[in-house]
């Protein structure tokens, strides 16, 4: 369990004089649940779009899944999933269009995904409503949706950027209850997020401010650095250094 | 290919569902066909006539009633003073004074010589250009028709006259819509395929699910081809209707030359034409940005393409800008194998230059998409 699936050094981004993600250099391992936090504008979403290849970093070195981040990007692309802030789910397909349409274009066979969207809509819950539009769907119901399809190919990493904003606190303890069972299959799963309760969820976190990353470590062994009670108290103190508006 | 099947099933899907794209494939190229053809017609009718008579004679008479049966003239004024008369053109009441001195008669017969005055108001170039050469002719005839009667009575032609007749051809009748009608189609297909290529793929930019398709591991190949082919069949769809059901049972239009040549350069259009729609995409973030770009090009290539007015007559720059629109070309192929049966050898440069368009738009569209910002 102790394969390294992320490895960044020194990733930097630029936006022309402004830097959003400055020499950020962690390592995550294989089944971890590892948290990426930050205040708004820090840069967390940034970084994640790098690691996904969805944007160029300016300078610095990252293999994800042992693939090279800059010429690998689309053997990178085979082996992880991704749900960002959007709800990006096509609202004008239906539940069971939308698990054919990801798994088909991830190159599932067809009798897989009969298999998978079977036990995927047993598990969600989601029985009458395989034929209804996603757009009629409650926002908790899409966004456990939006993580199922995210891991239906099986992939090594899955970042979840915001998964659960805006969503009720009954639904969010469903969703980290996907998070765990995805988890304990050997999925890595790289989170960011605005609740300091679903930080403690996590194995690792990291916290970032003004495009840095100021410390990381487990939540047990930052409350105590900080000598903080809970989660909320370390994000404080770390966060109040912010020079940068949130947006 | 397996993937590109999913690609395109979505596609038609979501194309299917979306209740304000149906109407604009199937009822809009209906109704503009129906429409603007028979707006869109450059024979001048109905101008407003105004006669000052100062001789109230026989032959006065007789020309009023010659310019009037004519058809193209409405009598709208018939008086004795030039003042009023203005005072209708002013109003836009009429469009054209002819004035017939007192005296008209006598010094015709007298003196044979006389003189018309006409004014006309130029605020519409075409309809007093065009008015005032049909009264110039009415005139001429009712001159020789003069003569002639004098002459004749005489019993021997002295003048020779050239008499002029024409044949029309390929559009014997001067029907405006057989002109009109190719070329509307041409606007309509372009028109639908910009926009709906373009807007298409910049409303999964707005709403964010291209983000998820860059994630995958989907060649952007398979993703430009997954979003060119629904519009290629819609756009041969909707040229189809217009070709055969509306041009064929409204205005009896039938291609006298290959319709396959047709096809076969509608294809190849169609593939520049999404290009272009594409390219639009790659460079507009939100739906609104598109649509202004694409607007912007349907306009130029609109009056820019010999549709309403003729290429040969425009200034030299402008020529320019009309060889460089590829809906030109489309209507000029239109019109002559629909309406004058040319075959591939005449038309043989135009499909060089629609392969240009094609590969020109197509790879930089190609070019400037990026997986990877």
């Amino acid at each position: 369990m102790n394969e390294i699936v992320i490895k960044t050094d020194k990733l930097t981004k630029r936006f022309g004089n402004f830097i959003a993600a400055n020499e950020i250099t962690f390592e995550v391992k294989a089944g971890e649940i590892f948290g990426f936090l930050g205040a708004n504008g820090a840069g967390k979403t940034t970084a994640m779009r790098m690691l996904c290849g969805l944007s160029k970093p300016s300078s610095g070195n990252a293999t994800i899944a042992g693939f090279d981040i800059y010429k690998e990007t689309e053997k990178i692309k085979k082996n992880i999933g991704y749900m960002s802030q959007k709800f990006s789910l096509y609202e004008d397909l239906t539940v069971i269009e939308n698990i054919r349409f990801f798994g088909g274009i991830y190159g599932i066979s067809d009798k897989q995904i009969n298999e998978k969207s079977n036990t995927l809509i047993e598990q969600l819950g989601l029985k009458n409503e395989t034929k209804k539009l996603v757009a009629s769907l409650p926002l908790g119901w899409k966004q456990k949706l939006a993580f199922s399809v995210a891991i239906l190919h099986e992939p090594k990493i899955v970042f979840l950027d915001e998964p659960t904003g805006g969503v009720d606190p009954v639904t969010r303890r469903q969703f980290w209850d996907l998070i765990y069972s995805a988890s304990d299959r050997g999925i890595t799963i790289f989170v960011t997020t605005h609740y300091m309760d679903e930080a403690e969820y996590c194995n690792r976190i990291s916290m970032m401010v003004d495009g840095v990353i100021k410390a990381l470590d487990t939540p047990t062994n930052l409350k105590k650095q900080f000598s903080a009670d809970s989660m909320d108290e370390v994000f404080f103190e770390l966060a109040r250094g912010a020079k940068r508006k949130g947006d | 290919m397996r993937i590109l099947r999913f690609l395109l099933q979505k596609e038609f899907k979501q194309i299917f569902r979306n209740k304000s794209l149906l109407p604009m494939i199937f009822l809009m190229p209906i109704i503009q066909l129906i429409v603007m053809p028979l707006a869109a017609d450059y024979e001048v009718k109905n101008i407003n006539l105004s006669i000052v008579d100062h001789d109230h004679s026989t032959y006065s008479q007789k020309l009023t009633s010659k310019i009037i049966s004519s058809g193209y003239f409405i009598l709208s004024d018939y008086g004795n003073s030039f003042k009023n008369s203005l005072q209708q053109v002013e109003q836009d009441k009429s469009d054209l004074i002819l004035e017939i001195p007192q005296g008209f008669e006598k010094n015709i017969v007298r003196e044979n010589k006389q003189k018309l005055f006409i004014a006309v108001n130029a605020i519409n170039g075409t309809k007093a250009g065009l008015g005032g050469a049909y009264i110039n002719n009415i005139i001429f005839n009712f001159n020789n028709d003069l003569r002639n009667d004098w002459i004749q009575s005489m019993r021997y032609n002295q003048i020779p006259t050239i008499e002029i007749v024409s044949s029309n051809w390929f559009n014997t009748f001067l029907n405006y819509t057989f002109f009109m009608v190719p070329g509307i189609l041409v606007v309509l297909v372009t028109m639908v395929c910009i926009y709906m290529c373009s807007l298409n793929i910049v409303k999964e930019k707005e709403i964010g699910t291209i983000e998820q398709i860059n994630v995958t591991p989907i060649k952007k190949f398979h993703f430009i081809l997954g979003k060119l082919i629904p519009f290629w069949v819609i756009g041969v769809f909707i040229f189809s209707v217009g070709l055969f059901v509306v041009g064929r049972l409204v205005y009896g239009i039938i291609p006298v030359g290959n319709a396959g040549l047709v096809y076969a350069f509608l294809s190849l259009y169609l593939i520049a034409m999404l290009g272009l729609g594409l390219l639009i995409s790659t460079y507009s973030e939100t739906q609104q940005q598109a649509m202004s770009v694409a607007f912007f090009f349907m306009m130029v290539f609109l009056l820019m393409s010999g549709l309403f007015t003729s290429i040969d007559s425009m200034p030299e720059w402008a020529k320019i800008i009309a060889n460089c629109n590829p809906v030109t070309y489309f209507i000029e192929v239109m019109r002559m194998v629909v309406l004058k049966g040319s075959n591939f050898s005449d038309i043989k440069n135009h499909f060089i230059i629609m392969t240009g368009f094609a590969v020109l738009f197509n790879s930089w569209a190609i070019l400037n998409y990026k997986k990877t910002s």
